[in-house]
Formats: structure tokens, sequence, C-alpha cells
């Protein structure tokens, strides 16, 4: 097997290679760094290796192997965003403004995966604060995508989403705020999960709008991905969110096929605006596979839709104005610190440390919730927030899952989104309802359109990831497209 | 509702974000495009609809309150631009009288 083959591997046979003692961890490791020398510098998924924590980790492994000793990832490298914390390795949320910043502690979701033997590769580029859908608001260089290097990844995860579309890391982690799993995973032709809001602990996450947020895997395949999400799963003293709830089991009936299952088709997001031909052809072969497969294909509606993304930049910015108050200069980070004064060094460090779309959406939150501006926009649209999810909580009456195109175009030109804040919002109309309602929801590969991937986003109720799992995973078994790798240049 | 320069320097003050000069025009106009967008929430009754609070039942969780192991002044202070006597140092907030 070559180096190159061991960087295609889903994360079952990788564990089959290794428990044989066919390859050890510190081949794994080799292969995917040779494979990172070789693309990264043309996809540029990464901000930051962490030789120090493979060498440790990959050394730990391969000991823990020859002991006999089995974990659910043991000697499986993985790449994790730039705004979860790990001890020790400089994390920035993609900005300027936390530039050097070397965290104390880390987060909940890493820790737990580290645990399970994972390890890490490196940080992976992303829009700064999560605030994007390309990966063009990093303030560091924008990501391209491995199928197509003048196009974007997708965003805000996009980095993670290339790397493991790239063959540069086996798994990453990312975070889903109104998209940035599900949108870039589609666009890079990769499995993306976002869990329903509190099945993951935050701790540790830089936050952008923590009644948004969730961490989530990026993975080749369904199965990887609720191995992933289940170990990351599962009550955290230290989130104060964090659901009261065992671990997610990877249920039995996962491979049960959706023979008899009632998959719902909102027509909103069937028909929603700009959506492209051939995402609309890929999606209509999706569901024919699916009544092939013995579902039932029902219309559903979802009639505030139009409101979602109106209601979404409210509440994001409102919270983020709010969650990035914390950077002042003071505590960590980039700071003004010979300013004459303290307003002088908070407007300074802010100015210097914050990019466009970052003081867009802090002006925009704090507007909203400014005295005579709460009542009218933030107030509102959490009552539109409302609205919102009794829709899926009625179209759940009448549906197992809810089944639509993730994003309505596939991967586009760098630059073609950026001058026109309110086109780069649009990216998200498909994903967004699932995080102001806090469902669980995953993107998987579904077809091509002129060559690029198309994906197919699975809501389900509250809770039910295993339900989305299964009909990914029916999809996946139907389409046979599973674990495919970009072939970059 | 379309957004002043003014409001975006009122806007920005609260914020505490420095904006350039000049550059009140290009976020007046950028954020006006948003709201724009924002302001068909308006067309929707809203009367008797209660606003989410949490989007999944949650019920509080107590804990005692007991020490617990956290970060050492050290580590606390690793990354401050600046510290002095074991604490974060700042430029003066009051003038002198």
């Amino acid at each position: 097997m070559t180096g190159d083959d061991l960087t295609r591997l889903t994360v079952k046979d990788a564990l089959s290679l290794l428990r044989l003692g066919s390859v050890s961890a510190a081949d794994l490791v080799t292969a995917h760094v040779q494979r990172i020398e070789r693309l990264d510098p043309h996809v540029k998924a990464f901000l930051r290796f962490t030789p120090e924590l493979w060498e440790r980790q990959a050394a730990e492994a391969d000991r823990l192997i020859r002991q006999g000793e089995s974990r659910p990832l043991l000697g499986i490298p993985i790449a994790v965003k730039d705004v979860l914390c790990v001890t020790g390795v400089e994390t920035t949320a993609g900005s300027q403004i936390l530039k050097g910043f070397k965290p104390p502690y880390t987060a909940t979701a890493v820790q737990r995966l580290f645990e399970a033997g994972a390890l890490m590769l490196g940080v992976t580029n992303c829009d700064e604060f999560a605030m994007g859908s390309s990966t063009e608001n990093s303030s560091y260089f924008p990501t391209r995508n491995p199928w197509d290097l003048t196009r974007v990844p997708g965003g805000s995860s996009g980095g993670s989403a290339a790397a493991v579309a790239a063959g540069e890391a086996m798994l990453a982690l990312g975070t889903d705020t109104g998209g940035s799993i599900r949108q870039p995973a589609a666009l890079c032709g990769v499995v993306g999960m976002k869990p329903t809001y509190g099945r993951v602990s935050r701790y540790g996450l830089i936050a952008f709008a923590s009644s948004l947020d969730q961490i989530g895997p990026f993975a080749r395949c369904v199965d990887d991905a609720a191995i992933t999400l289940s170990l990351m799963s599962g009550l955290d003293p230290l989130d104060a969110t964090s659901a009261d709830r065992a671990p997610m089991e990877v249920l039995n009936n996962f491979n049960a096929g959706v023979r008899g299952m009632r998959l719902g088709v909102p027509r909103e997001y069937y028909d929603v605006k700009g959506i492209e031909p051939g995402v609309k052809t890929a999606i209509d072969a999706a569901l024919a596979t699916f009544r092939m497969q013995g579902a039932e294909i029902i219309d559903v509606s979802l009639p505030h839709t139009d409101y979602g993304l109106a209601a979404y930049y409210i509440i994001a910015p409102a919270e983020c104005s709010s969650n990035l108050a914390r950077f002042d200069g003071v505590k960590y980070g980039l700071s003004e610190v010979d300013a004459p004064n303290i307003t002088d060094q908070y407007l300074e460090t802010r100015r210097k440390g914050f990019g466009g779309e970052v003081r867009r959406r802090v002006m925009l939150g704090t507007y909203a919730l400014s005295t005579g501006y709460y009542d009218a926009y933030y107030l509102k649209a959490q009552k539109v927030r409302t609205l919102i999810k009794r829709d899926f909580d009625a179209a759940f009456k009448n549906c197992d899952a809810i089944v639509s195109a993730t994003s309505p175009t596939v991967a586009f030109p760098l630059g073609a989104k950026t001058k026109e804040p309110l086109s780069m919002y649009l990216c998200d109309v498909l994903t967004l309802g699932g995080n102001l309602a806090g469902l669980p929801g995953i993107s998987v590969p579904c077809g091509t359109s002129g060559d690029l991937p198309v994906g197919l986003q699975v809501l389900a109720p509250q809770w039910g990831e295993n339900v989305a799992l299964r009909v990914a995973r029916a999809y996946e078994e139907a389409s046979g497209v599973t674990a495919q790798v970009a072939g970059v240049v | 509702m379309p957004l002043s320069k003014d409001e975006v320097r009122h806007v920005a003050m609260l914020a505490r974000l420095g904006v350039e000069p000049g550059d009140e025009a290009y976020y007046a106009e950028q954020l006006s495009g948003i709201l724009e967008h924002i302001d068909r929430l308006q067309e929707l009754d809203t009367e008797d609809i209660p606003p989410t609070a949490q989007v999944v039942e949650v019920a509080s969780r107590l804990r005692e309150d007991e020490p617990r192991p956290s970060l050492g002044q050290k580590e606390a202070l690793a990354n401050a631009p600046a510290a002095v006597n074991g604490f974060f140092r700042v430029p003066s907030i009051q003038e002198e009288a």
C-alpha cells in the first residue's frame, strides 16, 4: 500500500489495518504529512501544524496498539478548526485579534477525541470567527476547493472540509452556526454533520452565536461521521447548555435502509430562489433513489422559510456582538497597550484586530440590541424563530426526516460573492433553519453538477441524529459514493 | 430602515469599534442593505407568539458552591498583552484630578 492509499482510507478500514499491524499510527501520520506537503500549498486548508502533538500521540497510539488495546479512534489523524481550543496550540478563530493566543485548556469535544485515540495533525482555516460561507473572510488567506482550485470550499469550516476532501486528514472538526459544517461539506463532496443543539459541549469553542453554535465532524463516509459525533457527545458540566443526556449511541438500525420511512420535501426548499438546475437534477435523482429503496416521498411545507434569513441575521449578529465584546486587548491577543486611555485601547485594538465581516455583524448586532430597536429587531426575530421552530414541528408530524439540497449552488469562484454581503448570506438559506430550530442535520455527497459536488441535506427532529444518519447511510449505500478523495492537481 | 452615517458612528462607539474616517458611508450603505432585507420580519403578525428563549428544553443545573481546580494566576496571565505584579495592566481609566 502506497502512502497515498493510506490517505484514502475510511476510519473503519484504517483501524483494521492498525489492528493487524500492517500499518502503524506513525505510518498513517507520515502518509498524511507527505500528502499535506504536496497538496496543501495549493489547497491551503491548514493554518498551522502540530508536530509536537502528532509525534507524541502517534507514539502513544502505537504503544497501546502493541499492548492490544482498542479505542474507537486509536491512531486516526484528525484536523481541528481554528475555533476549538487545544492547550498550548495557537488558536485564533481566523482572526488577527487572537494572533498568538495559546489556550490554557482543551475543548471538551477535542479532548474526548484525544481520549478515543485520535492524533492531531493541525489547525484548519476558517472564516474569521466562523462568519462567512466561503472561508474568504479568514484574515490569513482563502482556502481553495480541492475539486477546483479556482473555487471556494464553502465556509465557515472550509479548511476542515477541504482537508478531508483532499485526503489531508481522515476526519476533521468544524462548527455550524448557520450551515458552516453542512455547506462546506456539500461544496467539497464530503460528509458533514451538525448535531442537535446541546448534544456536544461547547466548552473551549470560541463563541460566535451561543444559541446556534454546535460542533460536529467532517468525514468521507457516514459511518465515520457517526462514530466521531457519538464520541464527542454527552453531558459536560463545563457547558451549562450541554444536554443532560447519555452520550449518543449509534443505533443498530443505522443500516436498516429507508423502506417504509416518510421523507418530507419542503416545497420552499425544493424551489428555493437561486437553486441551480444541476443541483435540482441531483436532488431529483436522490429522491428517485429513496423511492426505489421503498421510502415514501411526501410534500411538506415550512411556510416561514422566507423569513429565516432575516431572523438569523438579527439573532446571530446580536449574540456575536455580545460574545465578541471580550476581545478588548486586555486579557489576550492583539492589544494597543500603549494607548493613552482605556477607551482608545478598546477602539484601536478592535479597529486593527477585526476584519470587515466581523465589524459588519458586530455593528448590526449592537444596533439590533440598542435602545429603541430591541423590540423591533431582536424580540421580533426571536418570535419569528418560534414560528420557524413550529414549522418544523408541524412538518415532522407528517414525516420522519426532511430532505433537500444542502446548498442552492455548487462551489462558486473565489471573489464571486465578496462584494455583496447578502449574496453570501443566501448560501445558508437551506441550512440556517436547522440552527434556528436546534435540529440535527447531515450533508452527504449527492452526485455532481458540472463536475462539482452537490450535497444532500437530511434534517431530523431534535435528538433524532440516528434518523438522519440512517437516511444518509441508505443514500450513501444506494449511490455507491463513499470515501471519495479529490484529485486536486 | 436605512442607517445614517451618524448612526453608524454611534453604533460603532457603542461597540467600541474604531472605524476609519470615511468608512461610515461604506458601512451605512452595507448595513442599510441588510436591514432592508431584515425589515420583511415586520410583515408577520407575532402579537401572540412567545419569543424563543431556549430552542431545546433545558433545566438549569445547580451545583454545590465548592472550590474546584481552576487556572492559576500564572496560566491566567500567560496570554496577557501586559501584566504587572500579577495583574492585567490597562491604560488609565480616569484622568488624575
